[in-house]
């Protein structure tokens, strides 16, 4: 009885195409954001902030990123983690060889590498679809690993393509604590992804989704597959880039290429699958449910079993979870994590009634 | 000249256990439109299976260590492992997917992977195990001697396994009554159903018979490279090959692995040293993404036309 | 079946004030095409005049759907040429048909399942969005007034088409004849000068055929749309067209009004057979 729409009209279509048209999703989603700027830094300790917070806000970029070409524009990549990479790699270099390059400035074009590097590999889809697109994807992936090892400029000559990232310094203010980066990811995410936000719901967003749903007549209605594919992977591949260069800035601190693996991609793949393929919001569950269910699994075998608990139990029990959720999730509920919530929700309109 | 010689035939034999891996693939594909993304990991799990079975059958029956007759267990005991493995995907996952996207499809295979890993590693624990099946990979005498080239027994033994394979899963297909009505069903279920075809049984055929694959598939690898977790990654090399050869033709397995296994070698002794080596990790798929730009249904495959 | 009195007394009405049926804008002048040996469609040759209603009809394989492939671009004839507006356009592309102005709807129905109705019939107004992708991303100023400006077009198409109710639902859940008119609706939100209707009313029950019948009518009549239509029920073809093209395996064997081409021999023998 608290989540009603009773006497909200919508008076305009400005009005109906705000994203929350329910005043208490609004409500809701302004008190969540205040809590995450201002209480979270405040109150919480260290290895929340590190540890969860922090990578959780990077991988939901990264999600993004793959959820807006496979989820929304339906080409499916298994490459995400190589674009982050590039990213990261990008982002080092450009702080590293321009005096007084900014921050933010270095991210920004770490990232417009990352989807230059997106277009060339997305040229394929063009002419393929499918799981043949996700091979030419996994050439991306290995392609891009191999090659920032291999040439050394990379990462500044340092050896196997180690690279540690420099400080971020904003207009003279350092954010070299743990509540700074936190704040400073959530910053740049946030914004980040509320443009993703429109751009899905608008015609870039549309003609993603017509192209993905059936591209013979998006084309019929002057939709450009190729050029409608190639802005998917650009957006794509930026938005992973950025996560890649938040990777090394604000969580690591200490990068190779080789953590930018297959493994790699396929959680962020496992993030889109289990928070909801083809949605904002669920980039943000999912990332958060990978995240957390290692360390939730630990918490709970060493409950039950106490004591210590052989690495190897922990990680195969990890990949049966992991294997058996993507399984069941595919099954029983496609769209993931974010249609719960949105059953939720709608159980919650009629709540205290049952129907 | 030989040393060419020599790269290229150790090429072609890896190229065999790649074409190996990618039968199984074709064979799963061909019956149920499934890419089964899985595939490695099956053959990790059937190999590891086997290997574990010959430590601890020794122990529970009293047999003899590396015996003939322990051999000959763990195959069958393995094997009934990939058989019941295979139906239980079918019936648990497959079965409920049927109606989704292709890609829906694909994905779980690929959480499946994951599963098959965490099942085959919690049973049999995850330490590198040697395989041993009794042939040496010493090059074969004359060979040496008359042509200076290196070639060894064990690749030839390997090859000729995946010929012989081969050579029946083709005239399966094509000549037998099951495998007719596997081709049948890989067209269309729907249609193959009404015309009375038992869609489960042929299915547990299938699962069988790419179980076997796996297995030899797996025995084979285990032998060369030991029994280890990064099997599961190395058989992704198979994918190419299936490019290559095409999804839906056993023969197209074996040639498209030719190609990438020779491709592949030769490209990392003759160009690898110009970019600091390591080639092999991307080239095959390059081939490949060239291949799909050129002629997408692979050199046996079917092409796929849309109606509008 | 015929449609339903009212319309057809309009119509007739129209047809006595003498509509203005225009100049040929499409000419289509020795149209061959196979897909590898088959022939689709052999040396077929007819026009369409600006403002008319245009019948496609013939057997089942015919090639009416390959005929309006080609004219919109999707197949390329091997041999012949494509006349639209005096301009060549044998190569053309589908999406460079659209920007001509050419809209169409497919017979098995090719909606975009994954988007709400009103989200389809948007995408339709695609090509006349002229803000890139940066704009759209921060939807402030003029993204916003674009999306205003044509989401207010598409009202009107949607009120046009009655399905006023059904604007947020996802089309996959709709019922076969909603989501023709969902696809209608798509097509007509281009604002097209020629649509080509692919057995629309196929799969409808009377009621639904009667109302498709009239948005077909009303949309010429309003908006002076050149329609060509492949239809199956006589009844409608008879009504509607202006004139009417027959084919049977791939050749034309009738074109003309529709009471001329009622009483060709070779028509009935189509459709009816001969008997031996």
């Amino acid at each position: 009885m608290f989540y009603r729409e009773a006497g909200q009209f919508k008076a305009s279509y400005e009005e109906d195409q705000q994203i929350f048209t329910i005043r208490q999703d609004r409500v809701g989603f302004y008190a969540i954001l205040a809590f995450f700027f201002l209480a979270v830094p405040a109150f919480a300790n260290q290895y929340w902030l590190q540890a969860i917070l922090t990578p959780v806000l990077i991988f939901s970029l990264a999600a993004i990123g793959l959820n807006i070409l496979t989820g929304y524009a339906g080409q499916l990549s298994l490459g995400s983690a190589a674009f982050m990479a590039v990213g990261a790699f990008g982002a080092y270099n450009f702080m590293l060889r321009i005096d007084g390059m900014p921050f933010i400035v270095a991210i920004i074009l770490g990232g417009l590498c990352a989807a230059a590097v997106g277009i060339v590999f997305g040229l394929p889809s063009l002419r393929i679809k499918g799981f043949y697109l996700a091979v030419a994807t996994l050439a991306a992936q290995f392609f891009i690993v191999w090659a920032l090892v291999k040439f050394p400029w990379f990462s500044n000559h340092s050896s196997s393509g180690v690279i540690t990232t420099q400080e971020i310094v904003i207009f003279g203010f350092a954010f070299d604590s743990p509540e700074r980066k936190y704040l400073i990811s959530l910053a740049i995410v946030a914004v980040l992804a509320l443009l993703a936000k429109n751009l899905v719901r608008s015609t870039t967003g549309r003609a993603w989704m017509a192209v993905r749903d059936m591209d013979v007549a998006a084309e019929v209605i002057g939709i450009r597959p190729m050029r409608t594919k190639l802005q998917a992977f650009a957006v794509s591949s930026f938005y992973c880039g950025v996560a890649g260069a938040l990777y090394g800035y604000t969580y690591l601190g200490t990068v190779e290429p080789e953590g930018f693996n297959l493994d790699l991609s396929f959680k962020i793949l496992f993030m889109i699958i289990i928070g909801g393929v083809g949605s904002i919001m669920g980039s943000f569950l999912g990332a958060a449910f990978i995240v957390l269910l290692p360390i939730f699994l630990n918490v709970a075998m060493h409950s039950t079993l106490g004591g210590a608990v052989p690495a190897s139990l922990a990680a195969n029990l990890e990949l049966i979870i992991f294997g058996g959720l993507i399984i069941f999730f595919l099954i029983v509920e496609p769209h993931g994590l974010a249609r719960l919530w949105q059953i939720g929700k709608e159980k919650l309109r009629l709540w205290p009634f049952p129907h | 000249m030989q040393f060419f010689f020599e790269v290229l035939i150790g090429g072609l034999l890896s190229g065999v256990l790649y074409a190996l891996v990618a039968l199984g693939f074709v064979l799963i594909y061909k019956a149920s439109g499934v890419f089964n993304f899985a595939q490695g990991a099956m053959v990790f799990f059937a190999a590891l299976t086997f290997v574990g079975f010959t430590e601890v059958l020794p122990a529970w029956f009293g047999l003899e260590e590396g015996s003939k007759l322990v051999f000959a267990l763990a195959f069958v005991l393995a094997l009934a492992a990939m058989v019941v493995l295979g139906i239980a995907t079918e019936k648990i996952v497959l079965r409920r997917l049927v109606n989704q996207p292709h890609i829906t499809l694909f994905m779980a295979t690929i959480g499946l992977t994951y599963l098959v890993e965490g099942i085959a590693q919690g049973i049999w624990g995850a330490n590198v195990r040697g395989l041993d099946l009794g042939i040496a990979d010493e090059p074969i005498g004359w060979i040496m001697d008359s042509a200076n080239i290196l070639v060894s027994k064990f690749d030839v033994f390997a090859a000729s396994v995946a010929g012989v394979l081969v050579v029946s899963l083709a005239l399966f297909f094509q000549f037998t009554r099951v495998g007719r009505a596997l081709r049948a069903v890989a067209d269309d279920h729907q249609a193959a159903l009404s015309i009375g075809i038992p869609l489960q049984h042929i299915w547990a055929i299938v699962w069988g018979v790419a179980g076997f694959v796996a297995l030899v598939a797996g025995l084979i690898w285990g032998s060369r490279n030991g029994v280890q977790f990064a099997l599961t990654f190395t058989a992704l090399k198979a994918l190419p090959v299936l490019i290559l050869g095409g999804f839906t033709s056993v023969p197209g397995a074996i040639l498209g692995g030719l190609i990438i296994g020779s491709t592949e070698k030769l490209a990392e002794v003759y160009i690898g040293p110009f970019v600091g080596g390591g080639i092999e990790s991307w080239f095959p798929y390059i081939l490949a993404l060239g291949f799909l730009l050129v002629r997408p249904e692979g050199l046996f495959g079917e092409r796929h036309i849309d109606r509008v | 079946m015929m449609m339903n009195d009212i319309a057809q007394a309009a119509h007739a009405q129209e047809q006595a004030n003498g509509r203005r049926v225009g100049d040929v804008i499409l000419d289509l002048q020795n149209i061959s095409l196979s897909f590898g040996g088959v022939k689709a469609l052999t040396n077929i040759s007819f026009n369409v005049r600006e403002h008319e209603i245009r019948s496609i009809i013939g057997p089942n394989g015919a090639g009416k759907s390959s005929m309006l492939n080609v004219m919109n671009g999707v197949y390329h004839p091997q041999e012949g040429r494509i006349m639209f507006r005096g301009e060549e356009r044998r190569k053309m592309d589908p999406h460079v048909a659209a920007a001509q102005g050419i809209a169409r709807t497919f017979q098995n129905i090719a909606l975009f399942k994954g988007m709400s109705v009103l989200d389809n019939i948007m995408t339709g107004r695609n090509l006349k969005m002229k803000c890139n992708m940066l704009q759209h991303a921060l939807f402030w100023g003029r993204a916003q007034e674009e999306e205003i400006e044509h989401r207010m077009k598409v009202e009107e198409v949607i009120e046009f088409l009655e399905i006023q109710s059904i604007r947020k639902t996802p089309v996959g859940r709709l019922p076969y004849g909603l989501q023709k008119r969902v696809e209608l609706g798509r097509a007509l939100a281009a604002e097209p000068s020629l649509l080509l209707l692919d057995e629309p009313m196929a799969g409808m029950n009377v009621e639904e055929k009667q109302d498709m019948c009239r948005f077909i009518l009303d949309v010429n009549d309003q908006f002076g749309t050149t329609i060509v239509l492949i239809e199956h029920d006589m009844g409608v073809v008879m009504d509607i067209s202006d004139r009417v093209v027959v084919l049977d395996y791939g050749k034309k064997i009738g074109d003309g009004a529709p009471d001329e081409v009622k009483n060709n021999p070779e028509v009935i023998a189509a459709y009816l057979g001969t008997s031996h």
